[in-house]
Parts: C-alpha cells; sequence; structure tokens
C-alpha cells in the first residue's frame, strides 16, 4: 500500500530546514518556485477573464502547480518532448511557453499558435517539442508513443518523451495501448499521470479497483511509482530517475503523481454538485505553492522579500501579457480555410483539359 | 524484385497484390523514413503475404509487428509521422478499422488544421477492403463512404497495378493523411502491365478506361472491372458505354466526371458501399449542380443494399454485391432511355 498526499505532504512538510533537494541548485529551485507562482496567477486570469465575459472558456490547473513544475524540470530542452494533456499550463510554461502565448490562446487571438483554433490549453509549440493534442481523453498518448518510437527508431538516445494525462486517462483503452505498446517496444518515454482524484464529477474510485494508477504497472511489466505530487522536488526526483532510466534505453516508467483539483473541471463546471466543500478545504490546507514558498523561505533559499518580489514579478508578467494578448486582433473569417491540407484544399478536384 | 534488379525501362505484368508488395518495397529501399506497421506484418509477411521477406530485408526496426490493437497502430503512426517519419501503416482488414476511428478522423485529420500546420501528419494507412471473397459480415465491407465526409483526409481507391503502383507512391509522398483502399477480391483476379521506374499519378485525378458515347459509368475497385466487362459485352449490340475510373475519392475529379456526363449526357455510378450516403450520392449531386440540363436521362445508382453487411452464405453475398449481368442491364436501359 502506498501512502497518499496527506500523509506524504505533512512528511515532506515537516522535513523543513533539512530540504532534500534532489541535486537542485538554489536557481532551479527558484525557478520551480516561480514557475508555480505564474501558474498560480495564469491559473486565476483566466477565471477572471472569463467571468469578466471576455473569454468564453477556461480550465484551472491549481493543484497541479507542484507536479508540473517539478516534472518540468525534469525535462531536457532541445532534446525531450512533451506530450500534455489540457490540464497542464506548468509542464507548457515550464519547457518553454510564454504567458503571452497561453493569453493569446485565452482570447483565441490571432498571436495564437493555432491562429485562435484551439480550445484553451490545447498547446503545440513544434519548437519546444510540444504536440498538437485534441479534447479526445487518451488519443494523445499514442502520439507520444510514436514519437518516443521515432526517437528509438532514428538512434538517438539522450531523447525522451513525457506523456502526461490524469488518473481518468486510464480508463481508456489508448492508454492503455499506448502502455502496452512502449513497454513491448521498449520506447523512450514516461507516462505522468497526475492523479487529482476527479475526472470532471466521477473520483478516483469510480475509475479503477486499484488504490494507485502506478499499481497497473506490473500488467505492463513496467516499473511504476507513487510520487508526490504536491512536493515539485519529489516529482522532480522522480521524473528525473525515471526520463534518464527513459533516455537511456531502459524502457517506460507510468509515475503517478498525487495532486489535487482545487477548482472546478472549468469555467463551465460546478463541482459544488458534486464534491463536498469540507474535503476541498481539508486539500487547500496542503496547498503546495504557498507551502513551497515556505520550504524555501525555512531552507534559506530565498528570504521573505524575495518571495514577495517573485510574486509580484509574476504578477506584472501575467498583467503584462493579458494586456498585449487583448490588443492584438482575432484571426481574419478567411483563415478557416487555411491548413487543411497542404496546399490548396478542395475536395472536388478541377484539371486543364 | 528489388529496385536494383528492376528495369527502368519497359513494363512488367504483374497482379494488382504483386503491385502493392512492389511499390512498398521499392518505398522502404528508397527513403528510411518509411516504416511498416501492422498485424503480422513482419514474419508472416502479411496475411495476403504481401510483406513477405521483408523483416528479413530491412529488419524487425522497418517492419514492425504491432500488438493486436487497432487505434495504436494507427496512434503510434500519427505519432510517428508528427516527428518525421513517413509511417504507413496496416489495418489488416477495413471491417477491423472502426476501433481505429477516431485516431484517423479526430486526430490524423485534423493535425494539420488544429496546429495551424505547425504539427503536419503525413501517414499512409492501407487496408484490404471489399466483397466477393466469402469474407462474410467483418471481412468484407467497403469504409470509403464513412471517412469520405472528413475534410483533411485524402483517400485514394485504384483497381489497377499501373494505378496501385502510382497512387501508392503519391500517397507515401503526400503530406497529409492517405487511407489508401485496396480491394481484396482484385488483389490476383487482376493483372496489368506496370511501367517500369519510379513515377506517381496524381491525387485527385479519374482515368476514362474505355471511351464511349452514349451512357456514362462511374466506379471504381471490383465493380469497375465488372463495368469494363459489361461495356465491353455491349459493344456488340452497337451500344457504346464510357467507363470513368473514379480512383481518388476524396478529392474527387470534377473535370473528367463533368466532360464525360456532357459528351454523353448519361450517367451510372456503381460502388459497393451501400447506396445511401454513399459516394454515388454525392456525384449525383454534384453532377446536378453543374450538368443538370445536360443530361437526357436521370442519374442511375448501382450500390450496396441497405442491410448492414453481406452474409457468409454464398447466396446471401452473391445478393448484396452487384452482378455483371445487373450492369448490363442497367447499361442497356440508360443507353436506350
Amino acid at each position: 500500500m502506498v501512502q497518499g498526499i496527506d500523509s506524504m505532504a505533512k512528511t515532506t512538510a515537516t522535513r523543513g530546514r533539512e530540504l532534500d533537494r534532489a541535486g537542485l541548485s538554489d536557481e532551479q529551485l527558484v525557478a520551480m518556485l516561480r514557475n508555480m507562482l505564474l501558474q498560480r496567477q495564469l491559473d486565476n486570469r483566466g477565471f477572471q477573464l472569463n467571468r469578466q465575459g471576455k473569454i468564453p472558456f477556461a480550465l484551472g490547473s491549481e493543484g497541479h502547480e507542484a507536479v508540473q513544475s517539478g516534472a518540468a524540470m525534469a525535462f531536457k530542452r532541445g532534446a525531450d518532448a512533451l506530450v500534455p494533456y489540457y490540464r497542464d499550463l506548468g509542464l507548457a510554461l515550464g519547457v518553454g511557453m510564454t504567458p503571452f502565448e497561453i493569453l493569446s490562446s485565452l482570447f483565441a487571438r490571432v498571436t495564437d499558435r493555432s491562429m485562435g483554433r484551439q480550445f484553451p490549453n490545447h498547446y503545440t509549440n513544434h519548437d519546444l517539442g510540444v504536440l498538437s493534442i485534441s479534447s479526445i481523453i487518451a488519443a494523445h498518448c499514442t502520439h507520444a508513443v510514436g514519437v518516443a518510437a521515432a526517437f528509438k527508431y532514428r538512434g538517438e538516445s539522450g531523447r525522451a518523451v513525457i506523456c502526461s494525462n490524469g488518473e481518468g486517462a486510464t480508463s481508456q483503452g489508448e492508454w492503455h495501448e499506448s502502455v502496452n505498446y512502449a513497454a513491448v517496444h521498449g520506447l523512450p518515454i514516461v507516462f505522468l499521470v497526475q492523479n487529482n482524484e476527479w475526472a470532471i464529477s466521477t473520483p478516483q474510485d469510480m475509475q479503477m479497483k486499484v488504490a494507485n494508477v502506478a499499481d497497473k504497472a506490473p500488467g505492463y511489466g513496467l516499473p511504476g511509482v507513487v510520487t508526490d505530487g504536491f512536493s515539485p522536488i519529489a516529482t522532480y526526483k522522480t521524473m528525473s530517475e525515471a526520463l534518464e532510466r527513459a533516455r537511456t534505453g531502459g524502457g517506460p516508467t507510468i509515475v503517478e503523481a498525487k495532486c489535487y483539483r482545487f477548482l472546478s473541471h472549468s469555467t463551465d463546471d460546478d463541482d459544488r454538485t458534486y464534491r463536498s466543500r469540507e474535503v476541498i478545504e481539508e486539500r487547500r490546507k496542503l496547498d503546495p505553492v504557498p507551502r513551497f514558498e515556505q520550504v524555501l523561505i525555512e531552507a534559506g533559499v530565498i528570504d521573505e522579500a524575495r518571495a514577495k518580489q517573485l510574486k509580484q514579478e509574476v504578477l506584472r508578467e501575467t498583467n503584462e501579457a493579458t494586456d498585449s494578448a487583448e490588443a492584438q486582433p482575432y484571426p481574419a473569417p478567411e483563415t478557416l480555410y487555411t491548413n487543411v491540407v497542404a496546399g490548396d484544399h478542395r475536395p472536388w478536384q478541377e484539371f486543364e483539359s | 524484385m528489388t529496385a536494383t534488379a528492376q528495369q527502368q525501362t519497359g513494363t512488367t505484368v504483374m497482379t494488382n497484390v504483386e503491385a502493392v508488395r512492389t511499390t512498398l518495397h521499392d518505398a522502404l529501399v528508397r527513403d528510411d523514413r518509411v516504416l511498416i506497421m501492422g498485424e503480422d506484418v513482419g514474419a508472416r509477411g502479411n496475411v495476403f503475404l504481401i510483406t513477405k521477406g521483408f523483416l528479413e530485408e530491412f529488419g524487425a526496426e522497418r517492419i514492425i509487428d504491432t500488438p493486436l490493437a487497432e487505434a495504436s497502430i494507427v496512434g503510434v503512426a500519427i505519432g510517428m509521422a508528427m516527428e518525421g517519419l513517413r509511417p504507413i501503416a496496416e489495418i489488416q482488414f477495413a471491417d477491423f478499422i472502426y476501433p481505429a476511428f477516431n485516431q484517423i478522423v479526430g486526430e490524423a485529420a485534423k493535425t494539420r488544421y488544429r496546429s495551424n500546420g505547425d504539427y503536419t501528419c503525413p501517414l499512409v494507412i492501407r487496408t484490404p477492403y471489399g466483397g466477393g471473397v466469402r469474407g462474410a459480415l467483418s471481412h468484407s465491407v467497403s469504409i470509403e463512404a464513412l471517412f469520405y465526409h472528413v475534410p483533411g483526409l485524402t483517400i485514394v481507391a485504384p483497381s489497377t497495378p499501373a494505378d496501385i503502383k502510382g497512387l501508392l507512391n503519391a500517397a507515401i509522398e503526400c503530406p497529409d493523411p492517405v487511407l489508401f483502399l485496396e480491394h481484396k477480391k482484385t488483389y490476383r483476379s487482376v493483372k496489368g502491365e506496370v511501367p517500369a521506374g519510379y513515377y506517381t499519378i496524381p491525387i485527385g485525378k479519374a482515368d476514362v478506361k474505355k471511351a464511349g458515347t452514349d451512357a456514362t459509368v462511374v466506379s471504381y475497385g471490383y465493380n469497375l472491372h465488372q463495368a469494363l466487362d459489361a461495356a465491353n459485352r455491349l459493344e456488340s449490340e452497337g451500344i457504346s458505354v464510357e467507363v470513368v475510373d473514379l480512383r481518388s475519392i476524396r478529392p474527387m475529379d470534377k473535370t473528367t466526371i463533368l466532360e464525360s456526363v456532357r459528351k454523353t449526357r448519361k450517367l451510372l455510378i456503381i460502388h459497393e458501399d451501400n447506396k445511401f450516403g454513399g459516394i454515388g450520392a454525392e456525384i449525383s449531386a454534384m453532377v446536378a449542380e453543374e450538368a443538370l440540363f445536360d443530361l437526357d436521362a436521370p442519374v442511375r445508382r448501382l450500390a450496396g443494399p441497405d442491410v448492414p453487411a453481406m452474409g457468409y452464405a454464398a447466396p446471401l453475398e452473391d445478393e448484396f454485391m452487384t452482378s455483371t449481368d445487373e450492369m448490363v442491364e442497367a447499361m442497356r436501359e440508360l443507353a436506350k432511355f
């Protein structure tokens, strides 16, 4: 039996001054905290803009900040690929996407990489190795395996793929097919499952009979690891080990990061209809963002003034990104017809006779 | 036949299945981004022996026996394609493609569009389709109408060895996902001359397989060969039927269809896939929009009946499939209308 986030969180919190930094420098630790603060700020901004009637939709990642900043720190830029799901704001930021890109997507402006086509949080950035995804749960896992297969086929050791999804996705056949395929072929991939206990309104025990997603790993002949998704350092450590194993020919790992979804599924959801406030309040006491800030202060990595400064920085950055994204034009209507296929798209072909 | 041994001039007579095999082989020789993946494509050499010997020649890295799971055969191939490879995914029988429906329709067809060109999906999905081989409910279906509704997909269904080679080469070159349909009844029953050397046939271009003046037949697949037989039989009656081989289903060739219809002023569409909502419906609508007043007779369609599938029993299969006699009858009636 593996401990849940409550017990793990307490362990980490009481560690306090004897910080197990998993080889991370002060600079890296601060970058992780900054990523978490920025996630929180951008998350809030999305919901605010929706409530102001400025954007139609937003998805929150609150509660996922720690796992994502830790996993992103383990990602090797310029080598690894990220195949995210729609609740991966922190991973996207952590591998190099900017708040302006995020806000352009929320506002559906011309500066969004998909040119305002995709739903918010459905990132694409080929330059950074962030694959384009759909909203169909776990469909992207097969693509992640394909990217890993390409790395292996070309003999590009030193490269690995992070395939990310929630625990609900592990009910899908395509998640199973992906893990199985990657296991059989020994591919360089890490299946990161962010278990936030909820798939919209469906709790974990309605998705699976096992206590941990990682318990499924032996069925594929793979290592499965449970990590504290409220601790960026713990997640970093687990993901670094799994990614390094993948990059050096050791094959896939299933990493389950236990976290929690603090907000409703999206701006269109109302979680009061299916879960109690009390549980959320309990979980909030373990909120990884203020907790990691406190951990770094107690360990002497930063002081209160630096923490305050970081928060001001990410607020300013979010404000600037909001203003500049909002000021961008919408895509022109005629762009609807472009990039269906290469070149001129016509279902009826006409030829010179 | 290896690429080096292949003559660069002249033609070779081969069957449809040999044309698929030769073209795949040459693609593997030509481009190391090309991989073949699917169920039983390795040691078994595919259930129709299309890839026999490929495993030994090209290795398990390029001829991949996948787990038995169609969604991931296509899905993993999509990921490979997004990462710059040129995978050729095989679905063992077209009937088995349904588990991969989302990967083809929801993912492959939308990759370029949803990323606005940031990612593309140069993928070929090959699959044998069609009846006439006593394949019963789940080894006989035609799937083209289920997919031709989908923008972003390209669908080709060549009927002769020369067209198979040219269009399979074009499909492998295509920077977008292509569904490549091979009528299994024609695999060994159809033979023809195939030009040597590398060539492509433009996707979206039909071919007039027999010129005629009294009526136009548009068809593809196994039906195309029956239609040619029927048209040849009618020559002795002095009835001249033009037979257009569609070859590409998405996109389709408006020019060739309209030119033929404006000449013969009569149109019969023949396909094995179900009539309701089938390829013939779109062709009929296009001709009605573009050339209604050039027609001297109502458009006719011969197609699969509105039942879920053909049965295993010979009479049930025969009842489903359009016979050459029925085609002769329909062409004669139309020509005399």
